[in-house]
């Protein structure tokens, strides 16, 4: 068997629905691949691009930011909605720097809905694991030199 | 209610509006337009002498008949059962506010001239800890929804204008009749008008199906009618509910499984009811005398521009937003701030009294402790850096950053008590000169970077599954 690329993936999560989410797949023993490190913020709307482009700089190969339904699922009211203005401009900048528009994942999944997150890992993780490693940290680094 | 007016701790501000809410929990600055009531509260003893004086012998709709009768200009506000029980003169029926030419005879009634035309609006500031509001609920208006031909009849009333038809207190005495004097000898009930319909609103009204009941109940005991109920389901979901959905049943009431599609109007003034008894699955026509619509609470017509004075916001159906739907039902998302009853959701009344009673109980304990404990997890301003662009102040949901001027530029602060600490401030400053305590940029970079100096767990497996 040849040996499977593991990808390095990196999640920013709101402390109020997708956390409680990945929490909930975790304690549920729902099946999901090791390959996602989940950052807690307070809420989506926290989320910097520097944030997404440093996690790219340092060697991840995709990421996910997600946060809670909007319109009205967001514990302070409206930070879903920045996320929502925001995330389409990283998307803009990503694609600026040549990084594939598929290693970029945002939207909303709610406390409740733990297996959309187990789901939304085991996709994502795939999807990831065809494009190959991103190797943007070593390119980086060759280019510094 | 009488209670409350007679407390001496409690100051009761009638016929007044919020206009302004500022400052956090603990320092609310609260300003309180008072509209003129033309009646001295101090001297009027409530005789109700004013009223009988007032030249306006056609009088107005009364509004707590829900308009099946008249008042006049100079009344005492809930057919006399109002707290506090004072005069007051309608500015807008009034002919003497109204043209200025009047002959006053309600002045010449009043033993203790109490009536003062010359009283204009005043603002009352108030400096208060805490804010509960209990602002209630509206009726739905059936005539938004042309099928039940509201308006198109006198005897196609809601709910409101039944239940002051059987008060002893109403128009009638309490009697149950028809516009035309008599006894009805049919009445249809017609469930769900204004709610669980996507034409009006998508939500379960929730006191509907019981009051119904109540309605059925009461026309059969006072009039011995045909009653025919025409509903979806029959929601009996409280303590005895279920007991009183059953003796209704007992009591020969006819219900009728199926929404009342339409309710129609011959030119004879017959009024024809139509609906679908779905467990037959036929169609029905049933002729009444009297059909009462059992209309949806709604959110106050004014619910966006007391939200939006308040500072708090509201669900998707109109009401006030509570923090939690489960835990936190009576608080909003503004500290020091709480909901009572209907203004939150269709309540019936054991529940509005737990929930009001509980939204009392939390602002005494908040009170009392004198102190008000904050998360740590806050935002702050590093002045040195603020440029003063003012970016992060729009987009507070807290309103808690504000601006202080500083000769001609000035920078951005931060009020710890009023901010919970989303950040979103943080990741739009563009100077990032705003810190997020315990989820800083720095410490956010560093948990990135720590990420990617131990192995991947998906390695790890790997390499443990080799040894």
């Amino acid at each position: 068997m040849s040996e499977q690329f593991q990808p390095h993936i990196i999640g920013f999560l709101c402390n109020w629905c997708t956390y409680t989410a990945a929490d909930s797949a975790g304690v549920s023993r729902m099946e999901q691949p090791p390959n996602v490190d989940i950052i807690r913020v307070m809420c989506s709307g926290r989320v910097e691009p520097a944030f997404i482009l440093k996690a790219f700089a340092e060697g991840a190969d995709g990421v996910i930011v997600s946060g809670c339904h909007p319109p009205g699922d967001c514990h302070y009211s409206n930070g879903n909605f920045k996320t929502f203005r925001r995330m389409p401009l990283v998307e803009a900048l990503l694609a600026q720097y040549g990084i594939e528009a598929e290693r970029f994942r945002w939207g909303w999944i709610s406390g409740a809905e733990a297996a959309k997150w187990a789901q939304l890992v085991c996709s994502f993780t795939e999807q990831v694991r065809e494009l190959g490693p991103l190797n943007w940290k070593r390119e980086l680094q060759s280019r510094k030199e | 209610m009488m209670d409350a007016g007679r407390h001496p701790h409690i100051k009761l501000l009638t016929y007044s509006e919020v206009e302004e809410v500022s400052g956090y929990v603990g320092h609310f600055h609260v300003k309180v337009r008072q509209r003129p009531r033309y009646v001295d509260m101090d001297l009027c003893t409530g005789c109700g002498e004013c009223a009988e004086a007032c030249v306006l012998k056609k009088g107005v709709p009364n509004e707590f008949d829900a308009g099946l009768s008249r008042r006049r200009a100079a009344y005492l506000p809930m057919n006399g059962q109002g707290v506090p029980m004072k005069a007051v003169i309608d500015e807008e029926a009034c002919l003497f506010l109204r043209r200025g030419k009047c002959t006053q005879a309600c002045l010449e009634a009043c033993a203790t001239e109490a009536i003062d035309f010359e009283q204009k609006d005043e603002i009352v500031e108030l400096d208060v800890g805490a804010i509960l509001v209990a602002t209630g609920f509206d009726m739905f208006d059936p005539s938004r929804l042309s099928s039940y031909s509201y308006g198109k009849s006198p005897d196609i009333i809601d709910g409101l204008e039944f239940e002051r038809l059987s008060s002893a207190t109403g128009p009638t005495q309490g009697q149950i009749l028809t516009a035309a004097g008599k006894k009805p000898e049919r009445v249809a009930i017609i469930h769900c008008v204004g709610s669980r319909d996507e034409n009006a609103n998508r939500y379960c009204s929730r006191v509907c199906c019981m009051y119904s009941l109540k309605h059925a109940h009461l026309v059969r005991d006072k009039t011995g009618a045909d009653v025919f109920e025409f509903f979806m389901d029959i929601r009996a979901f409280g303590k005895d509910y279920e007991e009183f959905y059953e003796r209704v049943q007992q009591e020969g009431v006819y219900f009728v499984r199926g929404r009342g599609a339409e309710v129609l109007v011959q030119d004879d003034g017959q009024i024809q009811v139509r609906a679908e008894n779905t467990n037959l699955g036929i169609p029905v026509d049933i002729n009444v005398d009297m059909v009462i619509l059992a209309t949806a609470m709604e959110a106050q017509r004014d619910a966006a521009r007391v939200a939006s004075t308040l500072g708090i916001s509201r669900s998707a159906n109109g009401f006030f937003q509570e923090a939690h739907p489960k835990l936190r039902p009576f608080h909003t998302n503004t500290d020091g701030i709480f909901l009572a009853g209907t203004c939150q959701s269709p309540k019936d009344v054991p529940d509005t009294v737990a929930h009001a009673s509980a939204a009392a109980a939390e602002t005494l304990s908040l009170l009392s402790r004198g102190e008000v404990v904050i998360s740590p997890t806050t935002a702050v301003v590093n002045d040195e850096l603020c440029s003063g662009c003012k970016t992060c102040i729009a987009l507070c949901p807290y309103s808690a950053i504000s601006f202080v001027s500083e000769g001609a530029t000035g920078v951005a602060t931060v009020n710890e008590v009023l901010c919970k600490g989303c950040g979103t401030c943080v990741a739009a400053c563009p100077a990032g000169a705003i810190t997020a305590r315990h989820f800083s940029e720095q410490q956010i970079f560093a948990e990135i970077e720590g990420l990617f100096r131990i192995p991947l767990a998906a390695d790890l497996e790997k390499e443990m599954a080799l040894s």
